[in-house]
């Protein structure tokens, strides 16, 4: 196995892990002040790269279509927290987990209703369009490069909003006392409605970003979701901190996991057996990692 | 002066029985396979409620003991049917009794590590933590090319039942029927008993429980357990009724619609996953037949029981649960 | 001198740079009342924690009937005869006040693995469990749930499966809150004479009910125990006069 092929691979899981962290910041944000379990994340996430795919194919420009799809899944989000959303926040889980999967059934229904079963497909833009060269003597692709570059300027936008700025005081005091907020005679449903929004919008980013490197479909949210309850559940609920550190490990382990352990057990396999075997465990070692994790830390790395 | 609830509970019990009946006599077999899988997911819902109607566990993970109780049919039918021995030279098998009882030990048996960790943590983690375990067998399902992989398994005839023929839509229908009616009454025997008093304090206050002495995990545990038990054996049926057993049988969605069931029915009631499998297989039928996107009004109805009806069917009909 | 029921010796915890519990050492002896009294955020609640097994303690020791409770958690405590009440009730609350008594009764019998007899027609859970509510005056609302029971009647009932669960020693924590004078005055007479069957401490901030139940009194402030003793003794003790009494006074 050659350096740059382990390098890519590397690469592969980090650009992997911080889409996985924009899609685990909003979940564990949301859940983290207003105390909501939100299934529905995962067709944000889809609203985002529909928007980008049909204003990009409309206008012809990628860049277009990234803001388009900030916009639409914030808006999104703005109109799912108000309607919905906002009547959840006193019930217990079980409503909120029904509630929000009813939400995904109307997403994904209503859009295969409007686009149809056909996937829509997404140009990376020009500018990032092409590879660089790894040391060892690789390519890697340009725009995996920008993904990450993406996940970690989001990382700190985040850290920046929530430790210096008014909305971000107003979020973490949301986190700690609810009631301190309202006493503090901070709207606390407005506040609600734009950390939600907020959520929506960075599960947008990640549709449209992840739709350039995939097809653009119905429930491709789905697998998304999941992975990214992992994250939050392996980072501890409620910690931003957690999410990043979380979503890293995942998309380290869930890639380095397919590349090495079929190559590993044909140490010890025959190759067949080997793909095999290692394919499957593969596949299941984030979970298995998880349940290692919980079942030492029940409350996760960073219990917020 | 009979209960309300209980006038009702008769009514939809005979129902049930009533429709592949008439169905039989008018010629019309496609009843008869709509009822009975109306039965099938009603059992894999009773086994659910014991979770979570009477434990207050909600496992987001079901679907994982209902494709595991899936695939034990269709795995023990296709070694049976290719005269393969499996691991450890064990013979496959056609009988219905044995794969019941297969399907319900290795139920038992995953359940009990699943549980046991998820069960360290509650809230939103255990809803999280069951959805991720259903996931990974999940994934292990359609990554394992042995048994099919992503296309799934056929089972190529019905598995066997002694001196019943059940090739035959209504016999399958009344053996469905009888072991749905079985494990409604396991449900009400245990929701009276001592363990089911342990398990709904536990639902209600599990410091009260700690407090007089009984641990709740254990009592959660086994609860889960029976859970999954009764769950997996409506998988090995559901295998048997589609003469397949599929991997979405283990996908989250079918997690999703168990719970469904239930909410759709009322929470915790005995007669709440009948109620609610009946709904639910009316709505695919009717809307079913009037669109294809039947799924999204099936989303509006469902958030409209949740934010305005949260009894579900029988708590409309009904009234409110009562407790002794 | 009589073997104490319940010793704690140099019992410590702290939340972060909070000291709740500092250095306590105080027992329980067979056939006492002994009030635990201090102002607001004194720990007295941290440590009843403690002691029935829902906080873990950073050191020290608490032993009962001779036992180090160390590693024992709440359902083991209960099990081997630590019977606690709350302040604020735990109940089962959609449950009758009757089923509440009588999980504590199946508890005390060690049977909760029976999966088919129904227990409402169980005469072993119903007849003791009823006997236990006459006792503390609930007979007449026993079929109501819990949550619908006053706050004086939900206090009279953790009493109750305190008892059923046949307890050695009471800990209970503010059982006179939020009852009206008469109630007060019932159950004041009714700790008086259960004293006898298992010793209490009792967290009370009821002065007149500890001056007239309390054989021993521990002021605690800040974590720790600034004077143990006769109710006379404590009475008149300047130090507890100034940092306590006082505040009322």
């Amino acid at each position: 196995m050659s350096t740059a092929l382990l390098i890519e691979q590397l690469l592969n899981g980090l650009q992997l892990g911080v889409m996985l962290f924009l899609m685990a910041a909003g979940l564990t944000l949301i859940f983290g002040v207003m105390g909501l379990i939100n299934l529905a994340h995962g067709s944000l996430y889809m609203i985002g790269a529909f928007a980008c795919a049909v204003v990009a194919s409309l206008t012809g420009s990628f860049w277009l279509g990234l803001i388009a799809s900030l916009a639409a899944a914030a808006a999104a989000g703005a109109i799912m927290e108000v309607v919905v959303i906002r009547r959840l926040y006193d019930r217990d889980h079980l409503d909120q987990v029904l509630a929000t999967f009813a939400l995904i059934l109307i997403f994904s229904e209503g859009s295969r209703w409007v686009f149809g079963s056909f996937p829509l497909y997404l140009d990376i833009p020009p500018v990032l369009q092409g590879a660089v060269s790894l040391p060892g003597g690789g390519q890697y692709q340009l725009y995996r490069l920008a993904i990450i570059a993406v996940g970690i300027a989001v990382a700190l936008g985040l850290y920046l909003l929530i430790s210096r700025t008014r909305l971000g005081m107003r979020i973490r005091a949301g986190e700690s006392d609810r009631e301190m907020i309202a006493a503090l005679g901070i709207d606390i449903q407005t506040l609600y409605t734009i950390v939600f929004a907020l959520g929506a919008a960075l599960a947008g980013l990640a549709g449209a970003l992840v739709g350039a490197l995939q097809s653009v479909q119905v429930g491709m949210g789905e697998p998304v979701l999941i992975l990214a309850f992992v994250v939050i559940v392996i980072g501890g609920i409620g910690s931003i901190k957690g999410a990043l550190i979380g979503a890293i490990l995942v998309g380290l382990i869930d890639t380095m996991g397919r590349f090495l352990l079929p190559k590993t057990l044909a140490l010890i396999l025959p190759a067949a057996q080997a793909g095999m075997v290692g394919g499957a465990l593969a596949s299941m070692l984030i979970y298995i990692v998880m349940a290692l994790i919980l079942a030492f830390r029940p409350r996760g790395l960073f219990a917020a | 002066m009979i209960a309300r609830e209980t006038i009702i509970n008769t009514i939809l019990a005979l129902l049930l029985l009533a429709v592949p009946l008439i169905a039989m006599a008018v010629g019309e077999p496609f009843y008869i396979t709509l009822s009975t899988r109306v039965a099938i997911l009603a059992l894999a819902a009773v086994g659910l409620n014991i979770a979570l109607g009477l434990g207050g566990l909600v496992s987001f993970g079901h679907a994982a003991f209902f494709g595991i109780g899936g695939y034990a049919a269709g795995i023990l039918a296709t070694h049976a049917f290719n005269a393969e021995p499996m691991l450890f030279g064990v013979e496959g098998t056609t009988s219905m009794p044995w794969i019941w009882l297969v399907a319900l030990t290795v139920c038992g048996l995953v359940a009990l590590p699943i549980g046991a960790i998820s069960l360290r943590t509650s809230g939103v983690y255990f809803i999280m933590i069951t959805l991720a375990f259903a996931q990974m067998i999940y994934y292990f399902a359609i990554s394992w090319p042995a048994y099919g992989g992503e296309d799934g398994l056929s089972l190529s005839v019905r598995n066997s039942f002694p001196l019943i023929n059940t090739a035959k839509p209504l016999p399958f229908f009344l053996i469905c029927y009888a072991l749905l009616l079985l494990a409604m009454s396991l449900f009400a025997l245990i929701r009276g008993s001592r363990f089911g008093a342990a398990l709904q304090t536990a639902r209600q206050n599990d410091t009260r429980l700690a407090a007089v002495g009984i641990a709740p995990f254990n009592i959660r545990l086994i609860a889960f357990i029976i859970s999954a038990m009764v769950t997996g054996l409506a998988g090995a049926l559901f295998a048997d009724l589609n003469r397949f057993a599929s991997p979405s049988m283990l996908s989250w969605h079918m997690s999703g619609e168990l719970i469904v069931l239930i909410i759709l029915g009322g929470k915790g009631r005995l007669f709440g996953p009948l109620a609610g499998a009946m709904l639910y297989v009316l709505f695919e039928y009717t809307l079913g037949g009037i669109t294809e996107r039947w799924q999204f009004f099936l989303g509006l109805i469902l958030l409209g029981v949740v934010l305005f009806a949260r009894g579900g069917l029988l708590g409309l009909l009904a009234g409110k649960a009562r407790h002794g | 001198m009589v073997e104490p029921i319940l010793e704690i010796r140099e019992l410590r915890k702290s939340f972060g740079a909070l000291k709740a519990t500092d250095g306590v050492s105080l027992d329980l002896r067979p056939g006492e009342i002994h009030a635990l009294i201090g102002p607001n955020g004194a720990g007295k609640s941290t440590l009843i924690h403690q002691i029935s097994g829902s906080i873990r303690q950073d050191s020290g020791t608490i032993r009962f009937l001779g036992e180090d409770m160390a590693g024992l958690g709440m359902p083991e405590r209960a099990r081997r005869g630590l019977g606690r009440s709350f302040q604020i009730s735990s109940l089962a609350p959609e449950f009758s006040a009757l089923r509440n008594v009588m999980l504590a009764v199946q508890a005390r019998q060690g049977s909760s693995l029976r999966f088919f007899r129904p227990v409402m027609t169980d005469k072993s859970l119903t007849e003791p469990a009823m006997a236990m509510l006459e006792r503390v005056g609930l007979a007449k609302r026993a079929n109501l749930p819990a949550a619908e029971l006053s706050h004086g009647e939900r206090r009279q009932l953790e009493i109750a499966i305190a008892l059923a669960l046949g307890s050695k020693a009471f800990l209970f924590d503010e059982p006179m809150a939020g009852m009206g004078p008469e109630g007060s005055k019932a159950l004041t007479g009714f700790l008086d004479a259960l004293r006898h069957e298992a010793p209490i401490l009792l967290v009370e901030h009821d002065m007149d009910a500890v001056f007239a139940l309390a054989d021993r009194i521990s002021v605690l402030v800040y974590g720790r125990i600034i004077a143990s003793g006769k109710v006379d003794d404590i009475r008149n003790d300047p130090e507890v006069r100034r940092a306590y009494l006082g505040e009322a006074a």
